[in-house]
């Protein structure tokens, strides 16, 4: 069968062009693409990996900032919740400072009051005893006006002063 | 599994069309036992003219390009001519400068061999196999520079994601994490095949990747790498299979049969690598012509109109079957080279 009897020529041939296109081909061909594939490959990697380290940055700067966000709306209360107080504190002073001195004021007035009162009383208690004597003299100066009522009354004094 | 599969497609697929191939075989004896009348079609004849090698090549009936005839013998020594010179007005073999050429084989003319090292059809298609394998790969390695760090573009973008594909389920799975030594092997065997099976199944083409000659040398590569990158254990399972689960006495009787089998089968591999392809390009380039001959047993526009349908369907099978060889001599090729460069375990 000539078919499947190999010819030598044809073998020496492809022997020849075989060998020659793959030397050509792995030395200028193969080797820079599979260079270039795996370059790649590594780059693409790199990429993938670069942009999971921003995310996990970015999720860390977000969770950060929550942080920072957190701290200053808690010192932002306590500030509201000291002036709050402060503020109270300073009501309240005020407060009992104003009723102290209400109270004081108005204890003055009383005092004030109660002096003029007093005062009054007195002035009308001599005015009352002057007045009295002034009354008596008048009464004593007509009861007393004849000699007899003076010596009935001069003895009704003796006989007082006798029994003390 | 997926490496099984393609294999087994492939077996199912190469028993058919053997099967043919003999079916045709038979055919072409009993068209050869005939009558050679001048003006009778012998489909026999024209396939074998079209699936064979030759020192012309035949664009059409009538119309055909002498090439170059290098005959070297110890007594002419090296020779350089042009094949026309077999062949005289009425187209008919005739003797030239002690050659004679007798149905494409060249003799000196006292029945001496001599080495035939003309440029003959298949040659002239290797050359142009060669060519075309330069000429795109090099376009593809120039986008590699041109768009480098970019997304691949062009030519470029086509034959990634085949070189890929070799790389990652072929070579890779195959030979392990030495893989990349036998890479620009690989890649080389595999484009060679697929451009050469392609080429073939141009019109006027040269049946060059279905040639026993072709296929035995790439068979032959692969088997010299094989033995090359071979390793202890490659031998140790041919010389000792069983290993220490049996004595030596039983081991002793078991090995004289088993480890020529398996030394032979150093040889069987690549034969049946080379048997392969050659039987599939081979084969679907018989088909065709067959199904077109037909037309011209029966003679009748029918029959043609059909067998145009018929062939031209299982061209596109051909295509298929030209990507298919190439990855099956690949995969089978790198399953050898798996199992020369295995580690111990």
């Amino acid at each position: 069968m000539e078919l499947v009897t190999p010819d030598v020529g044809l073998i020496i041939w492809q022997t020849v062009v075989f060998l020659i296109v793959f030397v050509v081909l792995a030395l200028f061909v193969w080797k820079p693409i599979i260079g270039s594939l795996k370059a790649r490959e590594h780059q693409i990697e790199d990429s993938l990996r670069a942009a999971d380290n921003a995310k996990e940055e970015m999720e860390q700067i977000k969770s950060d900032n929550e942080y920072l966000l957190q701290e200053a709306r808690i010192e932002r209360d306590q500030i509201l919740k000291t002036a709050k107080d402060e503020a109270n504190g300073i009501i309240d002073k005020a407060k009992s400072e104003t009723s102290d001195i209400t109270q004081k004021m108005i204890k003055d007035a009383q005092d004030a009051i109660e002096g003029e009162r007093r005062a009054a009383v007195k002035e009308i208690q001599e005015l009352v005893a002057s007045l009295s004597i002034e009354v008596a003299e008048k009464i004593l100066r007509e009861k007393l006006s004849d000699d007899k009522s003076q010596k009935a009354l001069v003895d009704k004094f003796i006989k007082e002063v006798e029994i003390n | 599994m997926n490496q099984q599969t393609p294999r087994l497609i492939s077996r199912s697929l190469k028993i058919s069309i053997l099967s043919l191939v003999f079916a045709l075989v038979s055919v072409n004896f009993s068209f050869a036992g005939g009558d050679t009348d001048g003006d009778k079609f012998d489909p026999g004849a024209m396939i074998n003219h079209h699936i064979k090698d030759s020192h012309q090549w035949e664009i059409f009936h009538g119309f055909t390009i002498p090439l170059p005839v290098i005959v070297y013998s110890e007594s002419n020594g090296l020779d350089m001519f042009m094949s026309s010179n077999f062949f005289n007005e009425a187209h008919e073999e005739v003797p030239y400068n002690g050659y004679v050429m007798d149905h494409d084989h060249i003799t000196l003319e006292n029945g001496d061999h001599v080495l035939d090292l003309s440029i003959t059809k298949n040659v002239l298609f290797l050359f142009f196999n060669a060519t075309a394998l330069l000429l795109v790969f090099f376009a593809v390695k120039r986008g590699y520079r041109k768009n480098e760090g970019k997304a691949p573009k062009g030519i470029q973008s086509f034959f990634e994601p085949i070189i890929v594909f070799i790389r990652d389920e072929i070579v890779k799975p195959n030979i392990g994490p030495r893989y990349e030594k036998y890479l620009p092997y690989m890649l080389t065997l595999f484009f060679f095949i697929w451009f050469g099976n392609l080429l073939g199944l141009l019109p006027a083409a040269a049946n060059m990747s279905g040639n026993i000659a072709v296929t035995l040398t790439l068979a032959v590569f692969s088997l010299i790498i094989t033995l090359a990158s071979s390793r202890r254990t490659y031998w140790m399972h041919m010389l000792d299979p069983v290993g220490n689960s049996m004595p030596w006495s039983a081991k002793a009787l078991l090995y004289i049969i088993l480890v020529p089998i398996e030394l032979v089968g150093i040889i069987t591999k690549p034969f049946s690598l080379m048997i392969r392809l050659f039987a599939n390009i081979t084969a679907g380039h018989i088909i065709i012509l067959s199904i077109i001959s037909l037309t011209f047993i029966a003679g009748s526009i029918g029959v043609g109109v059909v067998a145009s349908l018929f062939a031209s369907v299982m061209y596109f099978l051909e295509l298929f079957v030209a990507i298919l060889q190439a990855y099956v001599f690949t995969l089978l090729s790198a399953m050898y080279f798996g199992q020369a460069v295995e580690e111990h375990h």
